[in-house]
């Protein structure tokens, strides 16, 4: 394996190299910096995401209206190239939007333009796996359920927010989860544009630079990137467990029971794009 | 629009269609590999229920990393040059094994046990029941899985032109490279008409095929 | 008490739930709406509750037409308890049994103290109080079911097929155990099945209704069973009829046979003593009926022994003296000694009746009920 490596003219040693050299990761240009603007863009981005999907995926499920519509932007959005719909968007704003505004806050010199495009695309991109599974949640939680909320006299936004928005839980924050890989993933293609920062800046720079040589920065922050999205996966698993009720989740005691732990996973959970 | 199509046949209409065809198969092959890989690792998750846990929590895992990281590290793995298609092909084999194998898993385990029992009754061997009955029931829970990798697929390819492989990609880079041109917008738009045509071309495709699979799904609807 | 008023339920393409329904489900009594699939029973509850909204008419709980409660606050103030429990998967037993109570404004830790003390009243064990649904069965999850509905103790309950979904045994059990819950709670419940045995089991009126949601019969269970009104409700309430009403016929005072009975740890040959056609009683020490023991044929070296529990036949069933002509008749042809077994409503061996006995009082009932018959058929004529 290290022959091929060696031939192939990627070394990993000079990854491991980068990543112990401590003048590497602080400083203004540093990775830190680097990782911390990655993870605000990924937050602004799943934040504002969920603030369209959640109320839209909750009302479609709850209504059963616009089921059609849902599906049917939702694929859509998914065929998306979103490198180019990035381009065209920075493309066409770049000349509207003065480019020596200097930085502002943890935009660098110029990257307005670039964020606002790369921030829409991005939205785009993740609005579709939290919409399908908040209304798919909502609309598989039992109709039992949802018949004896209703005949206990709860007003809809009561059985919305009391019963199925808790029974729904599960699916909606994989959705979420999906969604933020998603976006952590696709914030390195992003940064082809230039403007940006976060990790994908060494990708794009490296790429464009020496392409067929994989520079240790480059190769390193690619690491990095897939190292980070498993640790964000890691710690919305965490948030998973603790806010999804564990008579839904099956996570109770088992030496209560008396009978199979009922679980609700669905046919295909919508762990589906990726960048 | 003028400008649009100025920069259409202005452009090297041969290097745009040399640029569709690697789009093209870097779009098909790996749906159909990944799904020849998915069906047996699949039905191993289905039929030994202790190997599906690990096999889908290593195919989420690997949906985590991100392409661009993919098409960077798999040179350095399979020993190909950095440039070379066959990574972006391997790398969305890779991500569509990932997915489909939950998918093809679910699909089959989700035939109900009276089709399956009824089907052993009748004298089918193990073989012919997953062939005859199991699968064909599954097509349209498989089909669905394989819509969404083929269409988000498509998207990904253009993400190779990041790194350099040449495809449709290359006009994303041609808009935002070339200044000198009139109206910088026209090859992305270009690029992101050809790119939604494309994933609706697979996405049509797999539809017919699945309709063609389950012609009793239809008999329902009507 | 619940009034329907000319009741229609009429759906947009024209086709008939519910037709022109009008009955009224007395208070403190348990009325069961029964009929095949399709024949407006569910709709018809559904609209007690208002869960599904009349086209025509009006439905009345006691002085107060429905249409004018708000609906959210009119299904608060009854309970309501369906097939599958529909519990809430995320919350515990206890705070499922909790909700109502909490959506009418009381605070936590009174509904919570109230719910447990009815868990027990459902016969549930204060230990399931802290567990999820999925960790209960399917008759488990039904009492919490029927607790839940209890839990702001509503005049009213609305019950669709909440046995249904459970095997048997567990559904007798339920049933049983909801009949001695009524009958201290006295609510008055409006319950939908599709088994005609448990609506003449349960019920204290049957409304039987048939496909195009129409009324056939409404009338006690007894009555159901003696005087079907067409063939419809004949062919509905099904065979075995005559058999099935003795189930409403109170045996009175039978003509009780003394016998005298062996206790446990007595020695067999005590048992020879008094047998009768080679069978003897046997009971514990408070009196109570265990079995028969055979001694026909046994040679006196083997009456050496004591009588214990294994040697005894249990096929004989039970008849009690408060009890039905049905159980009469049944613990006589059960017998094992031809002689059925009647016991005190504490249990204790009152006497044995045989079957012809149980029969002679039967055809005499029967004959007293036909001449009353042709008694009000002559007055009829007269008036």
């Amino acid at each position: 394996m290290s022959a091929i490596l060696a031939d192939s003219g990627v070394t990993f040693s000079g990854v491991g190299k980068y990543l112990t050299t401590g003048s590497n990761w602080w400083g203004i240009d540093g990775l830190l910096v680097h990782i911390r603007d990655h993870v605000i863009y990924a937050a602004i981005i799943v934040l504002a995401a969920a603030l369209i999907a959640l109320p839209v995926g909750l009302i479609v499920g709850h209504t059963g209206r616009g089921v059609v519509a849902v599906v049917g932007v939702a694929n859509a959005l998914r065929a998306v190239p979103t490198l180019g719909l990035i381009v065209l968007l920075y493309v066409w704003l770049a000349p509207k939007i003065p480019v020596n505004h200097g930085n502002v806050l943890f935009l660098h010199r110029g990257g307005v333009p670039t964020f606002i495009a790369v921030v829409i695309v991005l939205i785009l991109l993740a609005v579709p796996p939290i919409l399908t599974n908040t209304y798919a949640g909502i609309q598989a939680v039992d109709p039992a359920v949802r018949d004896a909320a209703r005949g206990m006299g709860m007003r809809g936004s009561q059985v919305l927010r009391r019963v199925e928005l808790p029974c729904a839980l599960p699916l909606i924050i994989s959705g979420l989860r999906n969604a933020t890989l998603q976006v952590i993933a696709t914030l390195t293609v992003a940064a082809y544009v230039p403007g940006l920062g976060g990790l994908g800046r060494y990708i794009a720079d490296g790429a464009e630079q020496a392409p067929a040589q994989g520079d240790p920065p480059m190769l390193s922050a690619a690491i990095l990137v897939a190292l980070l999205a498993v640790v964000v996966d890691g710690l919305l698993n965490l948030v998973q467990r603790l806010v999804v009720s564990p008579g839904v989740s099956g996570r109770y005691s088992s030496k209560h029971t008396s009978q199979p732990g009922v679980t609700t996973a669905p046919l295909v959970e919508a762990q589906l794009t990726v960048a | 629009m003028g400008g649009f199509w100025h920069y259409l046949f202005n452009h090297p209409g041969e290097e745009v269609w040399s640029w569709t065809k690697t789009t093209l198969w870097l779009g098909a092959l790996p749906v159909v590999i990944g799904l020849l890989i998915a069906l047996p690792i699949g039905w191993l998750a289905h039929r030994y229920r202790w190997t599906y846990p690990p096999i889908v929590s290593v195919a989420g895992i690997i949906y985590t990393i991100p392409s661009l990281v993919l098409f960077l590290v798999l040179p350095g793995i399979l020993g190909t040059g950095i440039l070379d298609p066959v990574n972006v092909a391997v790398a969305l084999t890779i991500y569509t094994v990932a997915l489909l194998v939950r998918v093809v898993s679910d699909g089959l385990s989700a035939v109900s046990p009276e089709t399956m029992a009824a089907a052993t009754a009748m004298g089918f061997s193990g073989w012919q029941r997953l062939v005859k009955v199991q699968l064909p029931l599954a097509v349209p829970v498989i089909g669905a899985g394989l819509r969404v990798a083929a269409v988000s697929n498509v998207s990904l390819i253009s993400v190779a032109s990041v790194v350099g492989v040449t495809q449709l990609g290359q006009l994303f880079k041609d808009s935002l490279l070339q200044v000198t041109l009139a109206r910088q917008v026209d090859p992305a738009v270009l690029g992101i008409l050809l790119f939604f045509v494309i994933a609706f071309a697979f996405d049509l495709v797999i539809l017919l095929a699945i309709r063609l699979l389950t012609p009793w799904q239809r008999a329902v609807r009507s | 008490m619940i009034r329907f008023e000319n009741v229609g339920k009429a759906y947009e393409d024209g086709t008939l739930a519910v037709d022109d329904l009008s009955l009224e489900a007395p208070s403190g009594q348990i009325t069961v709406f029964v009929g095949p699939s399709g024949c407006g029973k569910t709709t018809s509850l559904r609209m007690i509750n208002r869960m599904i909204d009349p086209t025509h008419g009006r439905i009345w709980l006691d002085d107060r037409d429905t249409a004018s409660i708000n609906p959210s606050q009119l299904r608060r103030g009854i309970g309501y308890v369906i097939q599958h429990a529909g519990l809430f998967p995320h919350r515990t037993v206890l705070d499922n049994v909790a909700t109502v109570p909490m959506l009418l404004g009381t605070d936590r830790r009174t509904a919570r103290a109230n719910a447990l003390e009815l868990l027990e009243r459902v016969g549930l064990p204060a230990t399931f109080a802290k567990r999820y649904p999925a960790q209960l069965s399917g008759g488990q999850q039904q009492r919490v079911g029927v607790a839940r509905a209890l839990a702001a103790d509503p005049p009213v309950m609305l019950m669709d097929e909440p046995f249904s979904a459970v095997d048997p045994v567990v559904r007798e059990q339920l049933q049983n155990e909801f009949l001695r819950l009524q009958s201290e709670l006295g609510k008055t419940i409006a319950f939908v099945t599709h088994d005609i045995d448990e609506a003449i089991k349960l019920g204290d009126k049957v409304a039987v209704m048939r496909v195009g949601g129409k009324l056939a019969q409404f009338a006690a269970p007894a009555e159901l069973l003696s005087r079907p009104a067409d063939a419809f409700v004949a062919g509905f309430v099904g065979r075995d009829r005559g058999y099935r009403a003795l189930g409403f016929a109170a045996a009175g005072s039978l003509p009780l046979s003394d016998e005298a009975a062996v206790t446990l740890g007595q020695t067999l040959r005590a048992a020879r003593d008094v047998a009768q056609d080679g069978w003897a009683l046997v009971v514990d020490a408070d009196a109570k009926p265990q079995g028969w023991l055979a001694l026909g044929g046994l040679a006196d070296s083997a009456l050496e022994g004591t009588v214990t529990p294994d040697l005894l036949n249990l096929g004989g069933t039970l008849a009690t003296e408060a009890g039905t002509l049905r159980e009469a008749l049944d613990a006589a042809l059960s017998s094992p000694s031809g002689r059925g077994v009647v016991v005190r409503d504490d249990g204790r061996f009152a006497g044995t009746i045989t079957a012809a006995q149980v029969l002679g009082r039967i055809e005499s009932r029967a004959a007293d009920i036909r001449a009353d018959t042709v008694q009000a058929a002559n007055l009829g004529g007269q008036a």
